[in-house]
């Protein structure tokens, strides 16, 4: 086999597997800005605090990974509920500022509280069906990636149920698109808002789960990974959840080839980069409308 | 200015003179010349985030290039640390020219996340370009500043240079206010599209305004280089970004004196803390610093649920309300009277 062919291969494996974790912290940013216009800066603390209470369940507690998946995803989303009560819920009238430096204090109290719990260290988890490599046209693949992928298309394919199919979904939506009219057709707004927390939480959590094996999870982790997912949310139009993934596997794919090919180094400004340009040139991004752009405040 | 200000100004320097006699431990007047670069990069801070409500967490990578550019320019090339400094200020003008150009079209939450992604660019910059910056190691043996031949050697010359520094910046800052160009902001800040109708530039101002308060935040880097003498990544990272839009808003964003009594609770934070942690030991807590960011966050959180216009309004809404009971019984008895 070519070895350059290998190269590419393994390098878009590699970015596939980063992309889907960004592809994830993307929906969860999209639904609390679709329910409530807020962009979540802890949405990136849902992510560590569900890997962290993963490898506590299974390495601590030796519980089934199906039992510890189910257990930590819960408890992130009971996070999440949580600071939608306590911190966004109680506020009347807030400005944007406010809102963002309160979500910013919710990020640094989830992180503070990591720290004192699971400490300064990263941490090791066991893969989920062995750790052993597995052979694909000369570039090697681990199951977990393969795990990632495969969790990414169920929490699509969740995604596309929940909110086309099922009644609170549409109620959802419709909250999204008009609030008052979704009121007024006897929707409980508040109650949705709470879901959307719930729902982002727990998709960062399932992002956390999944990635720890790999990436081994820190309490500190939580700022890049936000960032980067936010990188996809924009890059695939904001509010745009299917466009999300897209843009989340895009911008994993790019970063790979650009750590590849250009330098490991930087691999961390390079997905920061794309995000400023994005920001700066097409902040609706590459899926969305001139029309919608102009109508849209960026 | 104002009266009211210049009796704050007075009394800040009135404070920046007394403090050395007060306190004469070298550490402690370590932590308030720390303190002092805070104070410096939350003044700029204010200016744009409460003046011009544009919101920035991006300044520390602001004081990360002024820091390193006296870091580089001073060990490598052996320039004298002021010429230095005036690189750093020049550079900055540069970048946060070239960066706030395209940043200040967006708003908000876009806004915010574009200065982040810019000051995690910077850190990862910082980091990986061993051959500029020495990447993680840092760099060592930056200089102290001089003034006028005289090398500012101790504690306590340093402590007066640097709130001397936090003083002009303040001046500057005041005047800046009570200007046309400030009442510019402050219009800017209400609805952009009503200053824009009364003739105000508002892309020129923003811009303009981002690029004073890098500035305030490149000098600031610069002092802490030659204070040090070392400079590495560790203390610019991106927390360290959101901790100065912490400082602003914890202590109040519409005000230069709310900017700097958060900057100066803040920085202390962790004296005071360490200072409480004996007391908590006799009542059963065991305190470690490690719970730190926790206390932040709870105290960001606290002050913008209960406070949001931060601890100065604050306090000065509680004074004025006691004067206000005050002058209502001295009214009252005067009736009776």
């Amino acid at each position: 086999m070519d070895s350059a062919f290998v190269d590419v291969l393994q390098f878009l494996i590699m970015g596939i597997q980063r992309g889907s974790i960004y592809a994830m912290v993307a929906m969860g940013f999209n639904m609390i800005y679709n329910a409530t216009g807020i962009i979540n800066f802890a949405q990136g603390e849902f992510v560590v605090l569900g890997g962290l209470m993963m490898v506590t369940l299974t390495m601590g507690f030796h519980l089934s990974i199906v039992f510890a998946f189910i257990l930590s995803v819960l408890f992130v989303m009971v996070a999440g509920i949580l600071m939608e009560r306590l911190t966004i819920n109680p506020v009347k009238q807030p400005s944007v500022l406010r809102l963002i430096i309160i979500t910013i204090a919710v990020s640094i109290i989830i992180k503070g509280a990591a720290m004192c719990f699971w400490g300064k260290g990263s941490h090791y988890m066991r893969h989920f069906s062995g750790s052993t490599s597995l052979d694909f046209y000369g570039a090697t693949i681990l199951p977990q990636t393969l795990w990632v992928v495969g969790i990414l298309c169920c929490v699509v394919a969740a995604y596309i149920v929940f909110f086309n199919y099922t009644m609170t979904g549409k109620c959802m939506r419709a909250c999204a698109i008009n609030r008052d009219a979704a009121r007024l057709a006897g929707i409980n707004d508040r109650k949705m808002v709470m879901l959307s927390f719930a729902l982002s939480a727990g998709i960062g959590a399932i992002a956390g789960i999944i990635i720890t094996p790999i990436i081994q999870m820190d309490y500190a982790r939580g700022a890049m990974l936000g960032l980067k997912g936010f990188g996809a949310a924009v890059l695939g139009g904001l509010g745009n959840s299917m466009g999300a993934v897209v843009a989340g596997v895009l911008l994993g794919v790019l970063e790979a080839l650009g750590a590849g090919y250009i330098s490991s180094h930087y691999m961390d400004a390079i997905a920061l980069i794309i995000l400023l340009f994005v920001l700066f040139i097409r902040p609706s991004g590459i899926f969305g409308s001139a029309e919608a752009m102009r109508l849209k405040e960026f | 200015m104002k009266g009211k200000h210049s009796a704050g100004f007075f009394a800040l320097i009135g404070a920046i003179m007394v403090m050395p006699l007060l306190v004469t431990n070298d550490y402690y007047l370590g932590v308030l010349t720390f303190t002092a670069f805070n104070c410096l990069t939350c003044v700029g801070l204010c200016l744009l985030m409460g003046y011009a409500g544009q919101i920035s967490i991006g300044h520390g990578a602001f004081v990360a290039i002024g820091a390193y550019t006296t870091g580089i320019l001073t060990t490598k090339l052996a320039w004298s640390p002021w010429l230095a400094m005036l690189c750093g200020v020049v550079l900055v003008l540069v970048i946060a020219f070239c960066v706030g150009i395209p940043a200040l079209r967006l708003k908000g939450h876009y806004l915010a996340m574009a200065t982040l992604g810019f000051a995690s660019i910077v850190h990862v910059v910082a980091v990986a370009a061993v051959d500029l910056t020495g990447g993680p190691a840092g760099i060592v043996g930056i200089p102290r500043l001089n003034l006028f031949g005289y090398v500012l050697n101790s504690d306590k010359q340093y402590f007066y240079f640097a709130w001397s520094a936090v003083a002009a910046g303040v001046y500057i800052a005041l005047n800046l206010i009570y200007s046309r160009v400030g009442r510019g902001l402050q219009a800017l800040h209400g609805s952009e599209d009503a200053a824009a109708s009364l003739g105000i530039n508002i892309t020129a101002y923003k811009v303009q305004i981002f690029m004073l308060s890098a500035v305030f935040a490149s000098v600031s880097g610069s002092l802490y280089a030659c204070y040090v003498n070392y400079i590495d990544p560790g203390p610019f990272d991106v927390m360290h970004s959101v901790l100065l839009i912490t400082m602003v808003a914890v202590g109040g964003l519409h005000s230069i004196w709310g900017a700097l009594t958060g900057a100066v609770v803040l920085s202390l934070l962790p004296e005071i803390l360490s200072f409480l942690s004996d007391y908590l030991q006799v009542v059963g807590i065991q305190y470690q610093p490690d719970y730190d960011t926790l206390v932040y966050g709870g105290i960001l959180l606290i002050i913008m649920l209960f406070l949001p216009e931060g601890i100065f309004s604050g306090i000065s809404s509680v004074l004025s309300r006691v004067r206000l009971l005050f002058g209502k019984t001295a009214k009252g008895t005067d009736h009776a009277g």
